[in-house]
């Protein structure tokens, strides 16, 4: 059956009922993007009140106990409600389905179903924490928050736990659905390397998340029924918890980072017109990453009470999984080089990306060592290392995969000058923040500390200033975007010359992907002269 | 599932047979990592306090329990039986294998409910009545995971029963016919139930009883 010509999925049905019941891939994407962003603001004005906040070594906003409720809002939010569905849930939904040249994924009520858990989680969350908020950090601590912390710790868990198994769902949807859902000849080394990552993130989600979801009934029973499982005072092992929680919190930070690497390993070869150098190891490297991650969760236990061989066993596999992280950054390079390579926005924040995540990776290796960790544990190093992977790499990779699929997505182009100069904006106001709270760790500046010694007050303010640009580099994109829809102009199938499946139908989209299912003859990432060689051929 | 067409994303049967199969063996994956979590824990604290838990699994109903270890074996055994005849065409007998199978469930859940109530009346539960000055402390952890993992454990079974007998009424009003792969699914989740309990049984009633 085929679709008239100018029916796509956004216009086949209409009504409101269409959209919350709908069953199709690309819909679900948008249901995401728009919770997703929705928490992305709510955390970055947590982020924006804890930047006020420390303009002044004093008190600025309010009490200490304020303070502490912000930092874990924004901690929360950030981590489990925007970076970890971030861009699984929305590139993730929207692209690789069409990709690996399928109709839908594997599990299409399944993934409606995700959805309404991770938004159900979302607000039970977000709920708990503007009744009177969460004094913990995002971290949970026993047996802090099982006995002493106050608040709604409860209820904000309980939103953590329902949406967990919102990324179990799509991690086992999207895992089934690149395993069966493949068009002919789209064999494994003819995938792009955004399924290969969005795969390993799968495998990530389907294994970790169980085990988070276990910790937290168990925070849960010793909180609500005031028994020892934790607690000391009871018998209980504090640094289980610590254990058990990293086993999840390590690997989902490969969550965050491993779907943004797909998306740079989609963008740096169509932007360089160049097939993406060491195919082969660059997908290696992602399902290294997902299976090295997995052991090395103690490095986050340095200073607390681990044995000695153990934090040696932990700093030297974090040593290792850095080496497939620095192999992907060496092939990005090594893509551009002689490539005719095009400065627009998603290629500006693809080289944004690297060269942040190349300094976050870095100083992660710092932190592997054990005598620099035991200096650094718990300062505003660690805070500025972790952010350049999370925001350096991670959202900074979200902002590049949402310039580069949105015209696939509306159908519509946006102002490139507008959205380089937030590319160009965000990566100074990234670089400002982050940078100095590099500096204030090395000089022994905690984290999660509302007041500081005045000596640190100019590194602080520099860090605030650089978040107002941030913001504001954050901000644009809904502008120009909003009026991208109202006013942009119609784009082409494939305005950027790429070669991949999801760039051979029509865009937006027909509501069933391809009108017919596509053949696949080529390997992604070919180019004649500039000229791209279609993975399904010529179209 | 024989009057149902098939979804827009598969192109043949057979597809979306192995779709959903492998679909199974993912959540299953899940469940392994969850169970594992709290079988982890429960070990971290068995070794730590090793002779205060074998102490306190001591107290556990092992005649009850290895009683309830049959019951579900038997009832995987049953769960085989009614999968096989089903696939070879039979009517009759699949309702009558998955009669059972959900019988012999209801069967543990009832034995296990006799464990707890007995255990309620020694004072064993924690939060509810644990006598800490008789048993002690450790005893306490110990009964908080016994109650964790088999209230979990149980609440699965549950479900399993509640999906076979969804089953046996949709085969017995012939909703269902061979060829699907709802039966098979179902089956390999009523296995895997039985699989946690073949790891809960020797870890919470007979490791280092004889010692």
């Amino acid at each position: 059956m085929h679709a008239p010509r100018n029916e796509t999925y956004l216009n086949a049905t209409v009504g409101i009922r269409s959209w919350l019941l709908t069953t199709d891939h690309k819909r679900i994407a948008l249901l995401y993007f728009a919770g997703i962003t929705f928490f992305f603001f709510i955390g970055g004005i947590a982020a924006t009140l804890i930047r006020f906040e420390l303009l002044t070594p004093g008190p600025t906003l309010g009490s200490a106990d304020l303070y502490n409720r912000l930092f874990t809002m924004h901690g929360i939010i950030m981590v489990w409600f925007f970076l970890i569905p971030s861009i699984p849930t929305t590139m993730g939904n929207f692209i690789l389905p069409m990709m690996i040249g399928a109709r839908d994924l594997a599990f299409p009520r399944l993934n409606l179903t995700s959805w309404y858990l991770y938004m159900a989680g979302g607000l039970i969350t977000l709920t708990a924490l503007l009744l009177g908020g969460v004094d913990t950090g995002w971290t949970f601590y026993t047996p802090y928050s099982t006995f002493y912390a106050t608040g709604y710790l409860i209820l904000a868990v309980f939103g953590i736990f329902v949406s967990g198994f919102s990324s179990i769902l799509t991690g086992l949807n999207f895992i089934v659905t690149v395993h069966k859902l493949r068009a002919p000849g789209m064999t494994w080394y003819k995938l792009p390397v955004f399924v290969w990552s969005t795969y390993a993130t799968s495998v990530i989600l389907v294994l970790a998340t169980p085990v988070l979801a276990m910790t937290l009934l168990m925070l849960l029973a010793e909180r609500v029924l005031h028994v020892g499982i934790f607690s000391p005072q009871l018998g209980g092992d504090p640094i289980l918890f610590q254990h058990m929680f990293w086993f999840y919190s390590h690997p989902a930070v490969y969550i965050m980072i491993l779907p943004s690497m797909g998306v740079i390993s989609e963008i740096v070869p169509v932007f360089s017109r160049k097939p993406l150098f060491g195919y082969y190891f660059v997908v290696w490297c992602s399902i290294a990453i997902a299976v090295i991650g997995f052991l090395v969760w103690g490095h986050h236990m340095f200073v607390a009470g681990q044995a000695l061989y153990a934090s040696l066993a932990f700093s030297f596999l974090s040593y290792l999984v850095a080496v497939p992280s620095a192999i992907k950054v060496f092939n990005w390079t090594a893509t551009m080089h002689e490539g005719w390579i095009r400065f627009d926005a998603p290629m500006l924040y693809a080289f944004g990306f690297i060269g942040l995540f190349t300094i976050g990776g870095l100083t992660g290796l710092f932190l592997a060592a054990l005598p620099i960790d035991v200096h650094v544990t718990d300062t505003y190093f660690v805070v500025a290392h972790f952010h350049y992977i999370m925001v350096g790499g991670a959202v900074m990779g979200y902002f590049a995969g949402l310039h580069y699929w949105w015209p696939k997505i509306t159908g519509r182009l946006y102002p490139d000058y507008w959205a380089r100069f937030a590319a160009i904006l965000a990566f100074f106001g990234f670089n400002l923040t982050f940078f100095p709270q590099f500096i204030l760790g090395y000089l022994g500046m905690p984290r999660r500390y509302q007041t500081y010694p005045p000596e640190f007050q100019i590194w602080h303010v520099l860090s605030s200033a650089g978040a107002s640009i941030l913001a504001v580099g954050y901000a644009l994109p809904l502008f120009y975007f909003a009026w991208s829809i109202l006013r942009g102009p119609r784009a082409s199938a494939n305005p950027w010359g790429a070669t991949g499946l999801e760039w051979s139908t029509r865009s937006p989209p027909p509501p069933e992907n391809f009108a017919t299912t596509p053949t696949v003859i080529r390997p992604p990432y070919q180019y004649v002269r500039g000229e791209p060689l279609m993975q399904a051929g010529d179209v | 599932m024989s009057d149902r067409v098939l979804g827009i994303q598969y192109s043949t049967l057979a597809q979306e047979r192995e779709t959903v199969t492998l679909g199974m063996w993912a959540f299953l994956a899940t469940e392994v990592l969850f169970f594992g979590a709290l079988i982890a824990a429960y070990l971290n604290y068995r070794i730590w306090f090793g002779a205060e838990f074998i102490a306190a699994a001591s107290l556990t109903k092992v005649a009850l329990g290895t009683a309830n270890t049959a019951v579900l074996l038997t009832s995987s055994a049953c769960m085989a039986m009614a999968v096989i005849t089903f696939d070879a065409g039979s009517k009759r007998a699949p309702v009558l294998w998955l009669a059972a199978t959900a019988l012999l469930g209801l069967a543990f859940v009832g034995i296990k409910g006799t464990e707890w109530f007995l255990e309620y009346q020694e004072h064993l539960v924690p939060a509810l009545n644990f006598d800490l000055p008789r048993y002690g402390g450790i005893a306490e952890i110990f009964f908080i995971f016994y109650f964790c993992a088999t209230g979990l454990h149980a609440l699965h079974l549950l479900i399993g029963i509640s999906l076979v007998s969804w089953l046996a009424w949709r085969i017995g009003t012939g909703r269902l016919q061979p060829g699907g792969s709802t039966t098979r699914l179902i089956g390999l989740y009523w296995h895997f139930v039985d699989i946690v309990w073949i790891f809960l049984f020797p870890l919470i009633y007979l490791a280092g009883r004889n010692m």
